[in-house]
């Protein structure tokens, strides 16, 4: 009875040795470190943004954004700050009112492959320089995908959004990106909500039926204005004979 | 409770649909022109002398029958667009008519008195080339049909089939024409193009061939465009190219005559035992004479020449229908019809009397636009005071008084004439409208409608009465066109005369021209527009205005490059200044782009945002903004808590509408992307999934509806989406879209429509405070009013007190069609393409416009007549009760002065 015990064990080890043995073999078989790209911790995507002064746009990165396909996608972004040759450019582009533009490239989010996921273009959307900095580089970038996955659009928002002229002393706030992230599918559409209207008009009737008043019969209902109608009817015809009576005489 | 509720709808619904005509209203401010479009075949009733009758069928595939003495409308069949109501053929026999319809599917004959259906039947498949009447010894009994490859013969009375037959050497024959000379044979005419004409004679009796010969005929490349067989079986044909007429016996001869000629159109008719030819011939520029000659001999008829006057602003001839008939000296006298390219028709007696035209052009309206009239000589005079610069006090003063003067003497004047036709009957007092007695009436609610038709003509007419006061033909319209109105300026602006602007684009190429002309007048105007060498992506009017005050139109090129128009230094100058607000976008369906540009100092542009939807899943249908003249009187609407839900009112929002290329019934969805034309930011997005178009779109204020095919329900459903900024507005000052930072919410809800739609709509006013009204117009050709209360995602679901508050109407997932919400009556729009309103100077009224084969102008009222007193208002009664109050405090207020005195004397 002892033996089989230890034996039992030693299979069920070598076992997981194959399985684990075969586990780093799957690892190894990756190229770790040229791309972010796992099942499931998404891809990344470069975000660019430009701002020069003479308004001719030259992208350069600004961060990665890494999305996470599925049903329910995500967005996270890692940046770097704005250096201070940067800092001073973009103050110089808010003083001759330019723009700030970001751009993403188009992407397919529900491929397998990477080389599927990328598509020939950019997407790319503007907010005023000034807007930017006034609103100490907080802004609100959100993405948008169509109905398969796409990527279609990009849009980015400062909080707050005006440009009030007031002059930004602080160097240090215009160091790091506060945004906020998000992306959005469409949503979907409501149709006729027929099932409810029904619900509810069955209530309704219910409502009715149990109601006992509601449940009398017509003339259990409206027994005293018939018979008002017919003692009115009555009267009139007994009262005629005089009132012919009256225009023989005249 | 639920008796509440159901006391509550009820006044709501009657609040808000009481708005039918009454019959005495009926035609006094609506108006219905039908038309049967570009005329394809014609042909006068002559079976009886009296006959003032002829028939015509359409390219539009109307069948109708008008009156040849006022060019009315007796009936008219409107059958399916496309090429599954196609008329092929008209033939006339008698008081029937019989049409070949659909490529040969159909053949069916009509009773032409009264427009009713005799027979139809279903044809062998093939495709059409000919058909003509058989008749033996005066008798029409048959009726032949020449298909590609096959021949058939119906019998006129009840449509069957008598016998069909195989067209020898069909591969290379091309078989154009059937004709038949009432001796027992039919006869099948054929060509091969440049070599001779092959002809084939069968049977009447079973349908063989008795024979078969050949004729050469190398000049001769279609029989069906320059050929007819006339009289007794002679086929003549004109050969454009020597100018020249040939004449060929089918029964004798194989040889063909060669009849020199001069002329531009021929026509053929038969009249008793003569046949004759009228031949038009240009005599100089401004007319035609119109000739005829005899059909056996080939000589000029004596005493038969007509002269047709050109119109300067028309087309020139296309075709010509003549009506001959024998005088009683035994003469032939003829009518013709004269067909020009702009698809007018022109009724010519002799010798030349017009007796009357129809604009078939109308048929096929592509744009409009309502201008204003212009204000009288005498108000002009007064508004002309402030425009001109002040040239010292007394001499304003006196301009001033001298005015005043010239209004006093036409007030005077006006009640005169008042006066003097209320004394006439009301029949005998007829104000003819015409073009030098056009101004604006006392509301606004006279105005020209400018239209643009797909032929390239363009119409002025009277919004009152319907007349056509000027038309223009533009020659130079190229075969594809699109057209893009704009009103660049007003008539607000005397002395400077309105303007419109045409930008007329060719479709295939993209190059684009201008056509500048006076809406009120017709005139074209003596600016010259700049030439456009380059394709034209966009175009867009400003608000800008140049020292004449006309608004500026932005032309964008495919290098991207602006230019504007009028493009004088003051222009550029405001553009440079305001460049960097200027922002516009295009949209390149097939490549799903749309993208934003925004306008540099030196009129170059730069790209800014760009979307892009991906063509493989989805394509874009349309592109919807907002309308630039319209107002939005609240910014929000008052909660039942007395709290107000702002609006978002972004006049840079555009609706794209999407579809999907998949068009499986699971797969297909239709979606809305809702985004600000300036920054490119996606506002919304939504799809109705298991969906499918046509999808139609109205955006207006802080709302779209769009309608749709539902697949999975097989029905037409309303969707509509309203946004919201919330509780607070964020700058209620001014909108940008620059600063809006935070997204609106957004509201939806559907309904089911119990029609499909051809067409959509909202009512418009002078400063938006009237409710909005929904004008829908349905395939049946009824124009519905809808109010937009139904269409309010805020309906709620479950009735509560606050929603009551608010007058919201219970949910309902049905909207139901009304028979009073009909604002048309039981005047039919025939294929309803569009509806165009326009405010008017009453807030309460909105004028209405629906083209298509039928044009139709209407006001609505969507508030009711908050603003105009009845037409039955007591006018008497208010004033003798007036005069009575009056008259009563006088004495009253004597007695009181008596008793006052009386008591203080005791």
């Amino acid at each position: 009875m002892a033996r089989p015990l230890p034996f039992k064990i030693a299979v069920v080890s070598s076992v997981l040795f194959i399985v684990c043995t075969n586990f780093v073999c799957c690892n190894n078989g990756r190229k770790v470190g040229d791309v972010m790209d796992t099942e499931f911790s998404g891809f990344s995507v470069p975000l660019e943004h430009s701002f020069e002064v003479d308004d001719v746009a030259k992208f350069r990165v600004r961060g990665a954004l890494v999305l996470k396909a599925g049903r329910e996608p995500s967005v996270s972004l890692t940046q770097s700050q704005l250096s201070e040759e940067d800092r001073t450019k973009l103050k110089d582009v808010a003083a001759v009112d330019g723009l700030y533009r970001v751009r993403v490239p188009r992407v397919f989010l529900q491929a397998d492959r990477q080389t599927e996921r990328q598509m020939e273009g950019y997407l790319t959307a503007f907010v005023r320089a000034c807007a930017m900095v006034e609103s100490h580089l907080s802004d609100v970038i959100s993405l948008h995908t169509d109905v398969s996955g796409y990527l279609i659009g990009v849009s980015i928002v400062t909080l707050p959004g005006a440009c009030r002229g007031t002059e930004v002393e602080d160097e240090v706030d215009l160091e790091v990106f506060n945004t906020t992230l998000s992306i959005m599918a469409p949503v979907n559409a409501p149709g006729p909500e027929t099932a409810l209207f029904l619900e509810r008009m069955e209530m309704e009737s219910e409502k009715k039926g149990k109601n006992p008043q509601e449940q009398k019969s017509f003339f259990a209902k409206y027994w005293y204005l018939i018979l008002g109608g017919a003692i009115f009817l009555m009267v009139t015809n007994s009262a005629q004979p005089p009132a012919g009576g009256g225009r023989e005489q005249s | 409770m639920a008796r509440l509720i159901w006391l509550c709808l009820k006044c709501i619904m009657l609040y808000s649909t009481v708005q039918a005509v009454f019959e005495d209203q009926v035609g006094k401010f609506d108006w219905r022109q039908q038309y049967v479009g570009k005329v394809r075949f014609s042909h006068f009733d002559s079976h009886v002398q009296s006959s003032k009758k002829v028939l015509v069928a359409t390219e539009n595939n109307v069948f109708a029958s008008l009156n040849t003495r006022t060019g009315e409308l007796f009936w008219r069949h409107v059958d399916k667009t496309g090429p599954e109501g196609n008329i092929d053929a008209l033939l006339q026999h008698g008081q029937d008519a019989v049409l070949v319809v659909g490529n040969g599917r159909l053949l069916r004959s009509w009773e032409i008195n009264i427009g009713g259906l005799n027979w139809e039947i279903v044809l062998d498949s093939g495709s059409f080339q000919s058909a003509c009447l058989v008749g033996q010894q005066d008798t029409v009994k048959h009726v032949a049909v020449l298909k590609k490859t096959i021949i058939s013969l119906h019998y006129l009375s009840n449509g069957h089939q008598k016998w069909i037959e195989n067209l020898p050497e069909s591969e290379t024959v091309d078989y154009q024409a059937v004709y038949s000379g009432g001796n027992g044979e039919v006869y099948a005419l054929g060509v091969v193009p440049h070599s001779h004409i092959a002809i084939v004679a069968y049977s009447l009796e079973d349908g063989e061939i008795i024979k078969q010969i050949s004729v050469e005929a190398p000049w001769l490349s279609n029989i069906q465009a320059s050929c007819s067989v006339i009289d007794q079986g002679v086929l003549t044909c004109v050969d454009s190219a020597t100018v020249s007429l040939y004449m060929l016996d089918l029964h004798l001869q194989s040889q063909m005559t060669q009849i020199p000629l001069q002329a531009m159109l021929v026509s053929f008719a038969t009249t008793g035992e003569k046949t004759v030819a009228a031949v038009m011939s240009p005599k100089n520029k401004t007319a035609c004479s119109i000739n005829l000659f005899s059909g056996e001999t080939g000589r000029r008829l004596l005493d038969t020449t007509l002269i047709f006057n050109l119109d300067p602003n028309g087309g020139k001839p296309e075709k010509l229908y003549v009506q001959a008939f024998l005088k009683k000296d035994d003469s032939v006298g003829y009518r013709v019809i004269v067909q020009t390219e702009d698809h007018t028709l022109t009724f010519i007696q002799q010798p030349g009397r017009v007796m009357w035209t129809r604009e078939e052009a109308l048929s096929d309206v592509v744009t409009m636009e309502m201008v204003d009239l212009p204000l009288t000589g005498t108000q002009a005079e007064l508004e002309g005071e402030f425009g001109k610069k002040a040239d010292g006090l007394m001499s304003m003063v006196l301009k001033r008084l001298s005015s005043q003067l010239i209004l006093l003497q036409a007030w005077i004047a006006h009640l005169w004439k008042l006066f003097y036709d209320a004394r006439k009957p009301r029949s005998q007092v007829k104000n003819d409208v015409t073009i030098e007695n056009l101004s604006r009436d006392e509301f606004n609610l006279q105005k020209m409608m400018v239209m643009v038709t797909a032929s390239g003509k363009l119409f002025g007419i009277d919004s009152k009465t319907g007349s056509i006061l000027w038309r223009h033909y533009l020659n130079n319209i190229p075969s594809n066109p699109a057209f893009k109105l704009m009103v660049q300026r007003t008539t607000a602006h005397f002395p400077h005369p309105p303007q419109c602007t045409l930008l007329i684009k060719d479709k295939d190429t993209g190059l684009a021209t201008l056509h500048v002309f006076n809406p009120i007048f017709g005139k074209k105007s003596h600016i010259s527009p700049p030439p456009l060498p380059q394709p034209i992506l966009q175009s867009l009017i400003l608000p800008l205005m140049d020292q004449d005050y006309a608004k500026v139109l932005l032309l964008v090129d495919d290098q991207y490059k602006v230019s504007a128009f009028p493009s004088t230094k003051n222009v550029l100058q405001q553009l440079q200044e305001m460049a960097s607000s200027i922002f516009f976008y295009l949209i390149d369906s097939s490549q799903g782009r749309l993208s934003g540009y925004r306008l540099r100092t030196d009129l170059s542009t730069e790209l800014i945002w760009e979307v892009v939807v991906p063509t493989e899943v989805q394509r874009i249908v349309s592109v919807k903004g907002k309308r630039p003249n319209e107002h939005v009187h609240s910014q929000g609407r008052v909660m039942g808590d007395r709290s107000v839900l702002y609006k978002y009112l972004n006049p840079n929002l555009l609706a794209v509408v999407l579809e999907s290329t998949d068009l499986h019934q699971e797969r297909s969805f239709v979606g809305i992307l809702l985004i600000d034309g300036v920054t490119g930011r996606i506002i919304h997005e939504a799809v109705q999934r298991k969906a499918r178009g046509p999808v139609h779109v109205v955006h207006s204020e802080n709302w779209v509806v769009y309608e749709y095919w539902s697949t999975k329900s097989r029905r037409n459903e309303f969707s509509v989406i309203e946004l919201y900024e919330g509780m607070e507005l964020y700058n209620s000052t001014v909108f940008s879209s620059l600063d809006r930072p935070h997204a609106p919410q957004v509201l939806q809800q559907s309904y089911i429509f119990p029609s499909s739609i051809s067409t959509m709509e909202a009512t418009l006013t002078e400063k938006g405070i009237t409710s909005r009204h929904l004008l829908i117009g349905l395939p049946s050709g009824g124009i519905l009013s809808l109010p937009k209360m139904f269409l309010d995602p805020r309906r709620p679901e479950i009735v509560t007190e606050q929603s009551r508050e608010e007058n919201l109407i219970p949910y309902a997932p049905e909207l139901l069609i009304r028979t009073e919400w009909f604002i048309n009556y039981n005047q039919t729009v025939s294929r309803v393409r569009g509806i165009y309103t326009a405010p008017s100077g009453l807030e309460s009224t909105c004028l209405v416009v629906a083209y298509g084969l039928d044009i139709y102008q209407t006001r609505v009222y969507p508030s009711k007549q908050f603003d105009v007193l009845k037409d039955d208002y007591d006018y008497m009664l208010i004033s003798s009760v007036l005069l009575a109050l009056f008259f009563a405090t006088m004495i009253s207020k004597r007695l009181a002065e008596v008793k006052l005195l009386n008591r203080a004397w005791r």
